[in-house]
């Protein structure tokens, strides 16, 4: 039985890998990614034991601790990523329940993170080479290391989805999870160098940890070398007490989730909460923005495009202080306006199949176009002109503001426009509803990229006129170039709106069936 | 910015009273299919379908699976362009007056997602501002939908979170809502519960009554002769019976019928270990 599951999970992971080539060459990239580091990694530890036990000590410990708190953070906000092997989904067989346990533990230890982990743990063997018993210990403490690891890492995933089995829940910490990733070289120069200004506490740190759950196998091998036998006793202890308890806390939470499948509760609500529907014009316009709002708020595929607003400010000012110069910060609402208004720039493909509506009651294309528009649009304006300002306030430039106006305002209309247009002609593979926003569906990521690079390109061609007289504005320092490329903006943006929402909706007069045909077999 | 262009405004009678006159003037079929083909790549999905459905019936179209069911379905009702044939609902042709042909046409399709980050209520209420109908109206109508399929209590919960057979409920108030002449419905009663279906062919009757036509695909035969009164047997693309329930069995249950025409049963007794005592 155990072999079974083993077997399911590696056919599982080959089964993915064979879909496409691409895939292949993508795993095979990271895997040797992985690997590299891992020999990095591990060429480290053993080139520690030439330096003194203290100090291998205290990287060890670090290093051993950050690897556990990976290993138990990430499923906090991966959760529902990997499915490989959801408990879940194998309520319906009668395994026996230790069987599914080790089953579980074994194929989560044969992934690959699980096996970089192992290797890198028995690195550390050769860190004490030079002292063969503490050298032996490190090799079982390795293992003990690397099943804490994995289980805590399941324990912390069982927990969760059954406090998380709250949809909404789900899709909000997806979201939060991305903020660090985009912020991710920022924080490590901030961490970094934090690190260097305090690597005076770094000792007392790992001796703290060493005493926790998440350092004290790691600091075993080191008390044995230090001669701290007894301490290196108790620690080992505490590692194999942290494991046991890991294990007994997973087992008993699976042992609930194959009695009790997981249910999303449902409330009862009551009638009459129109939301957006009740506030805007009862026209097939006014409810297509209605929907796209209402979808812009509760779907995490749109509402993850929000971040950017004040995530962007973030970074510019990040590279303006870097750069030592505030001018970085006023391309904000530009690059807000760009990215805003592109992310609508295969929105019927997110629509999936649900489109059929659309097509079945007959709704004009222009209202189609438009009520996307308008919703986006509703949410975008007020917040680059908010950006406009404020950055050009924070960096007291006060004279670029009609040209950075024209120019944001220019990106924003031309570039609804653009994808009014481009929604009607081009469906590519995103996220189905109720996927992770971050999830990118088979196929997707390569073609996906491309045409977002396309538009991105597209966009900056129409845009050249108000890009050209702002940057004159700016350079020159002549505000009258400004005050044109505010009119430009504004004029020829608004000009090209209309005629994308024309076009676009024109055509998907013609060919909505096409259409849907299309995003039907993509489904 | 523009505006969508002014849409006509229909208002058709709501489902329960539609005009009287049109069950005994209707002359022409409220469906009527010609030489309709239609292939995905290599396979031919429909092949050539003749069928007329006279206005103010119960139709009902059954088939094995693959037959082309919902294929044919879906060109019928302007959601799938077909590769020849000719389509025309109420004496419109489907394909060239796409707009004037839905109007009159409710659908609802199998296996196609819902707008469902919206609450049922709201979804019925987009369902019926797209058909570009008043507030007022929809107000009303939404409400008499949700108290006749009984989602009342579910009128705020979000339709992602609806029970299957709720979904296909809540589907069904979509296609309703404007009140079309012709009601296209593909397996409208999977997974929903007895008692919800017993109020869906409750409702279905009254508006066929009134002069209504409907059109459900169904694979449960037993349904089908209780509840239509013309039936298609359609398989591999083609018409293989097609007329009122009675001309059809002939005789025969409607399933022992089907069985007939479609064959592929198997008499086999299943596999030697499947028999426990």
């Amino acid at each position: 039985m155990v072999a079974h599951l083993v077997r399911l999970r590696l056919l599982v992971l080959w089964n993915s890998l064979r879909r496409s080539p691409w895939q292949m060459v993508a795993v095979i990239l990271g895997a040797l990614y992985g690997l590299g580091m891992l020999a990095l990694a591990a060429a480290g530890l053993v080139a520690l034991s030439a330096a003194s036990p203290d100090l291998a000590r205290t990287i060890v410990v670090l290093a051993g601790s950050a690897v556990v708190l990976g290993w138990v953070i990430i499923p906090l906000f991966a959760a529902g990523m990997d499915q490989t092997l959801d408990p879940a989904k194998l309520v319906t067989f009668p395994i026996p329940l230790n069987s599914l346990f080790v089953g579980l533990l074994v194929s989560g230890v044969l992934g690959i993170p699980g096996v970089l982990t192992l290797l890198g743990a028995l690195a550390t063997a050769g860190t004490w080479w030079q002292h063969p018993f503490a050298a032996l210990i490190a090799v079982v403490c390795a293992f003990v290391g690397m099943l804490t690891c994995v289980v805590a890492s399941r324990m912390v995933a069982s927990i969760s989805t059954g406090l998380a089995s709250g949809r909404r829940f789900r899709e909000i910490s997806g979201i939060i999870a991305f903020v660090p990733l985009v912020l991710l070289g920022p924080i490590i120069v901030f961490v970094s160098s934090g690190l260097r200004d305090s690597s005076d506490a770094l000792p007392g740190l790992a001796e703290a940890l060493s005493w926790t759950p998440l350092g004290a196998i790691w600091s075993v091998p080191a008390d044995v070398v230090l001669g701290n036998g007894g301490a290196a006793a108790l620690k080992f202890v505490i590692a194999l007490a942290t494991l046991a308890l890991c294990a007994w806390i997973w087992r008993a939470s699976l042992s609930r989730s194959q009695v009790s499948p997981m249910q999303s509760a449902s409330r009862k609500q009551v009638q009459g909460k129109l939301g957006f529907f009740g506030r805007l014009p009862a026209t097939p316009t006014g409810a297509v923005a209605a929907r796209a709002l209402t979808y812009w708020l509760r779907d995490p595929r749109y509402a993850r495009q929000f971040i950017i607003v004040p995530l962007i400010p973030v970074l510019m000012l990040f590279y303006a202080n870097n750069m030592q110069s505030l001018g970085f910060l006023n391309a904000t609402a530009p690059l807000v306006a760009l990215l805003m208004s592109l992310s609508i720039f295969t929105d019927v493909a997110y629509d999936n199949t649900a489109f059929a509506l659309h097509v079945s009651k007959g709704v004009s294309g222009v209202a189609d176009r438009a009520g996307r528009v308008i919703a986006l649009g509703s949410i975008a304006l007020p917040a680059v002109l908010v950006l406009a300002v404020a950055t050009v306030w924070i960096s007291d430039a006060w004279s670029i503001l009609p040209g950075l106006l024209g120019l944001t305002l220019g990106v924003l209309f031309s570039g609804l426009g653009l994808a009014s247009v481009s929604s009607s002609l081009i469906v590519v593979p995103v996220p189905a509803p109720g996927d992770s926003p971050f999830k990118s569906p088979p196929g997707g990521g390569f073609t996906t990229g491309l045409m977002m690079f396309a538009a991105w390109g597209i966009l900056l061609v129409l845009v050249i006129p108000e890009l050209a007289l702002a940057i004159i504005g700016f350079t020159t320092g002549q505000v009258l170039f400004g005050w044109i490329a505010l009119v430009v903006g504004v004029v020829l943006g608004a000009g090209l709106l209309v005629a994308g929402i024309r076009v676009g909706g024109a055509r998907l007069d013609r060919s909505a069936a096409e259409l849907l045909a299309r995003l039907t077999r993509q489904a | 910015m523009t505006e969508s262009q002014p849409q006509p405004t229909h208002q058709p009678q709501p489902p329960d009273q539609p005009p009287a006159a049109l069950s005994q003037s209707a002359a022409g079929p409220a469906l009527s299919i010609r030489g309709l083909v239609k292939a995905f790549g290599e396979n031919v999905a429909v092949d050539h379908i003749d069928l007329d459905v006279p206005a103010g019936s119960f139709y009902g179209l059954v088939g094995p699976n693959g037959a082309g069911k919902t294929t044919t379905l879906s060109m019928a009702t302007g959601l799938l362009r077909p590769d020849a044939g000719q389509i025309q609902v109420h004496g419109i042709d489907v394909w060239q007056n796409l707009l004037e042909a839905k109007r009159l046409v409710g659908v609802l399709s199998d296996g196609v997602k819902l707008f469902d980050r919206l609450s049922g209520e709201q979804l019925v209420t987009y369902a019926g501002y797209l058909s570009g109908m008043s507030r007022e109206t929809v107000g009303e109508r939404v409400a008499d939908l949700l108290r006749l399929l009984d989602l009342e209590d579910a009128a705020g919960v979000l339709v992602v979170d609806y029970s299957a057979g709720m979904t296909k409920k809540i589907a069904l108030a979509c296609a309703l809502v404007h009140a079309p002449r012709l009601l296209v419905l593909d397996e409208p009663f999977e997974s929903v519960d007895p008692v919800s279906a017993a109020n869906i062919r409750d409702i279905l009757k009254g508006y066929v009554t009134s002069g209504g036509t409907v059109i459900v695909s169904s694979h449960s035969m037993d349904l089908v002769q209780r509840m239509c009164d013309h039936v298609a047997v359609i398989a591999a693309g083609r018409v293989l019976a097609a007329g009122t329930v009675d001309e059809v069995r002939d005789g025969q249950t409607l399933e022992d019928r089907f069985v007939e025409l479609v064959g592929g049963r198997s008499h086999a007794e299943g596999p030697e270990w499947l028999r426990i005592s």
